[in-house]
């Protein structure tokens, strides 16, 4: 697997990891620091190229951004990416997605927590930098490791918060859990705990908002619909199905991978027969990029370029995300299988870090200023705990609601009349 | 659209029964003969065709044509129904239920899709999450295992892990059960499979009145139905009344309806094998024994409140289905009515079920893998302690 950090151009061609006999590298790779070139201020627009080359491969006409490489480095004094107000609101995305992540892990660890608890610490960029860019009338579908993406589409933290203590007040009342996120007013579809499988779903929804445009005449639907999923995931076939299927009906998605790497201890080398997934976007005729997943400004970058292009009709993209999980695949997992000097390579390329060595240089922000925020997250952290805490449980009658949306499915009585119409259907026990 | 037509070469319809008082028809074309193993709509105008017949209010109509007038309807009616599925467009159906269908609503409501269950049925959920209405068509169940998942997982869960926030309105429809000489991999029933899934509802037509009226009434639906059809009765021609006829017609979801009523037996049954208990009951009468025969409709909820009353009524009870055996619908049926009406039971209830192997090729072995009509006369007369050999006759 390659890692460059930075220049996205023919050098990530040029380090083939065919040649270096994967085969032989069951124990993690181990590599050499000159591959990792990281030089924050020339590169955020190296992403852009990458994107520039494959829509030159798939449009026969140019594109409207300057093609040249010396255009690049003039632009990068006076022309941020970000204005002050966009880099707080990164930055406090992304520390949110953090605290709240080690918050669970704090509640896990004392018991108020429990199940399957998938933690997304280290790959808050993504997140951040893709959702960040929505509407909210966008959706997105995540997978089990859904908790910061519902956060970064705006569902409150108290009631993910409760959600996973199985609370009512919960974003489901309880019914959904970690793994299953669900918010209709904030059009986060699912959390869903198989891989693969919010894929086509996601593609599903990216066809509706066609289908409202073109068939129902609804002009101004042009939503736009985000898949995240896994490395693993890019073995399983619903993904290659839906490649097509979006590719061909070209539908407003945009297909994120978050590659980190390893799907639990299986790492991405000794599943695939080609790591780089990238590649696997213009195989069905959509372009491939590959964006460094721990620096969210270059993430907000493709992300702008890929919805962008979704939203105005011209189909899907397939964006794959080098990120890393700082934690193992849930709480449960002892993380054994993992070189401790690629977690230590990793952790120097936090994405916290980085964003606020930015603001720093570039005089977007102050310390106290970054200070206070953090302090900001602490309290509403703590509120949602607290409200979490304080939450009651489900009532007993709450088992047998929402089974349908029409509740006549549980079928007719033995008075000949709807079991649902009856008053004392849902108390008592489960039986019905 | 001409949609009238008789078979009256087809003395297994009832209607072409001579002692049937039901005998009624209307006819402008004559269908040809049925070919075992598929159906083929072959068009034989008769100098007949001049002849014409009315009675009060029966017309003839054939299951193809209700689930292709079902799904015309509501796909005028409300704009967010869309087809998709393998050959459901420039195809007209893999077995022409969707005939005319592509001409009329165009190629972006009636989709082909690749050959990717898994793929398009998610993409169907996702559509419904998002406020479509999709049918989902399998060219026969047996593919539907390759997209289960999001049948269950994300279709059928979803009203309840987000607390009511998303319904999917979603039909999966398609042939299940055993058709002729199909082999192993295309003969499987679904029933029991989607019916012991809280979350969706399923379906088991077997008249033309069942198909429209249920197809209907799951297109407008706000849960997910699983729509089981059957390739046998596509070409059987059932007689409709002006009632069924019409655009709103719709039955509802979870009720049985009782086909014959009698007072000695009740046998329930579904899909083809209503049927095969109709005609059982023909024979029965003829000995004595006048049987109540219980077309299921919906597999889920099991209209359990109707099976009990009759049986009540007639003491004992004869379960029909074509699937295998253990963990078969008939095993829900008889354990409900054991739970339920015990007191009332004057024999053992008697299952009668597919046999318990993978459906064999040869056409013998093929009909001895599935109920016949001498098996639930064998069984009815055993619930009734009528002395009867107990095994088949090879």
């Amino acid at each position: 697997m390659s890692f460059t950090a930075t220049k996205f151009s023919h050098s990530l061609l040029a380090v083939p990891v065919n040649s270096s006999s994967p085969r032989s590298n069951d124990k993690p790779l181990s590599f050499s620091s000159d591959l990792f070139k990281h030089n924050p201020s020339s590169s955020f627009l190296g992403s852009t190229q990458k994107l520039l080359r494959f829509n030159a491969i798939n449009k026969p006409f140019l594109h409207r951004r300057s093609s040249s490489p010396s255009a690049v480095l003039l632009q990068q004094t006076s022309n941020l990416l970000i204005t002050k107000e966009e880099g707080l609101v990164l930055y406090e995305d992304m520390v949110l997605g953090r605290s709240f992540e080690d918050k669970c892990a704090e509640m896990y660890y004392r018991g108020k927590m429990f199940g399957f608890v998938h933690l997304y610490n280290g790959q808050e960029a993504v997140s951040t930098g893709f959702i960040k860019y929505l509407r909210q009338e966008d959706c997105i579908v995540s997978t089990y490791r859904d908790h910061v993406h519902a956060l970064s589409k705006g569902v409150p933290s108290r009631a993910v918060m409760s959600e996973l203590f199985g609370k009512a007040t919960g974003c489901c009342r309880g019914q959904g859990g970690s793994m299953h996120m669900f918010s209709k007013e904030h059009n986060v579809l699912g959390g869903f705990a198989f891989i693969g499988e919010g894929i086509p779903v996601a593609t599903g929804a990216a066809f509706s908002m066609k289908y409202k445009r073109e068939v129902l005449n609804q002009a101004d639907s042009d939503n736009v619909t985000l898949a995240f999923f896994g490395d693993g995931t890019c073995n399983n076939g619903q993904f290659f199905e839906c490649l097509n299927m979006a590719a061909l009906w070209k539908l407003p998605i945009v297909f994120v991978v978050e590659n980190n790497l390893w799907a639990i201890g299986m790492s991405h080398i000794r599943a695939t027969s080609d790591p780089q997934i990238w590649k696997k976007g213009p195989a069905f005729g959509m372009p491939g990029v590959h964006v460094d997943g721990m620096d969210v400004l270059k993430v907000r970058e493709v992300a702008k370029e890929a919805i962008d292009r979704a939203r105005r009709g011209e189909g899907p993209t397939l964006v794959e995300c080098e990120t890393y999980r700082f934690r193992g695949h849930s709480l449960a997992d002892p993380d054994e299988l993992r070189n401790p000097a690629e977690k230590e390579h990793y952790a120097g390329r936090d994405p916290i870090t980085a964003l606020k060595k930015y603001l720093f240089e570039n005089k977007l922000a102050t310390e106290q200023e970054l200070k206070t925020i953090d302090k900001k997250i602490d309290e509403i952290l703590e509120d949602a705990v607290e409200f979490a805490e304080k939450s009651p449980q489900p009532p007993r009658s709450q088992l047998l609601e929402n089974v349908f949306a029409d509740p006549k499915g549980f079928g007719i009585g033995p008075d000949g009349r709807y079991r649902c119409e009856d008053p004392k259907f849902t108390e008592g026990t489960a039986h019905v | 659209m001409n949609k009238f037509r008789v078979n009256v070469n087809d003395k297994t319809n009832p209607l072409c029964n001579p002692n049937s008082r039901s005998h009624s028809l209307l006819f402008n074309q004559v269908q040809g003969s049925k070919m075992l193993g598929v159906i083929r709509n072959k068009s034989i105008r008769h100098t007949l065709s001049n002849f014409r017949q009315f009675s009060s209010s029966a017309k003839q109509m054939t299951v193809r044509d209700a689930l292709n007038s079902a799904l015309d309807e509501e796909m005028s009616a409300d704009p967010k129904v869309f087809l998709m599925g393998e050959e459901v467009g420039e195809y007209q159906g893999a077995y022409k239920i969707s005939k005319g269908l592509l001409e009329k609503y165009g190629p972006e409501r009636v989709r082909d899709t690749p050959i990717t269950e898994a793929g398009f049925t998610g993409i169907g959920v996702g559509a419904a999450y998002y406020g479509l209405k999709p049918v989902v068509e399998f060219m026969t169940f047996n593919f539907s295992m390759q997209a289960i998942d999001h049948i269950i997982n994300s279709a059928a869960k979803s009203n309840y892990m987000s607390a009511g926030q998303i319904s999917v309105p979603i039909v999966f429809r398609g042939p299940n059960g055993a058709a002729a000489g199909v082999g192993a991999q295309h003969s499987h029933c679904y029933a029991a499979w989607y019916g012991s899934c809280p979350g969706l509802k399923v379906l088991a037509p077997y008249s033309s009145e069942d198909a429209r009226g249920l197809l209907k009434a799951a297109i407008r639906d706000p849960d997910p139905v699983v729509f089981l059809e059957n390739e046998l009765l596509y070409g059987e021609s059932f007689p409709v009344s002006a009632e069924v006829l019409d655009s709103s017609f719709c039955l509802p979801i979870g009720k049985a309806k009782i086909e014959r009523e009698g007072k000695d037996v009740t046998i329930t049954a579904f899909s083809k094998m209503v049927g095969f208990a109709l005609k059982a009951a023909e024979i029965l009468e003829k000995e004595g024994i006048s049987a109540e025969v219980i077309n299921l409709r919906s597999i889920r909820p099991l209209d359990r409140s109707t099976i009990n009353t009759s049986v009540r009524k007639t003491n004992r009870l004869v379960t029909v289905e074509e699937g295998f055996p253990q963990h078969g619908v008939g095993a829900e049926i008889c354990t409900s009515v054991i739970e339920e009406s015990f007191g009332y039971l004057d024999a053992p209830v008697e299952r009668i079920a597919g046999a318990d192997v993978p459906m064999p090729y040869a056409a013998n072995l093929e009909r001895l893998a599935v109920p016949q009509v001498e098996d639930i006369v064998r069984a009815a007369k055993r619930a009734c302690h009528r002395s009867v050999p107990l095994a088949a006759a090879a």
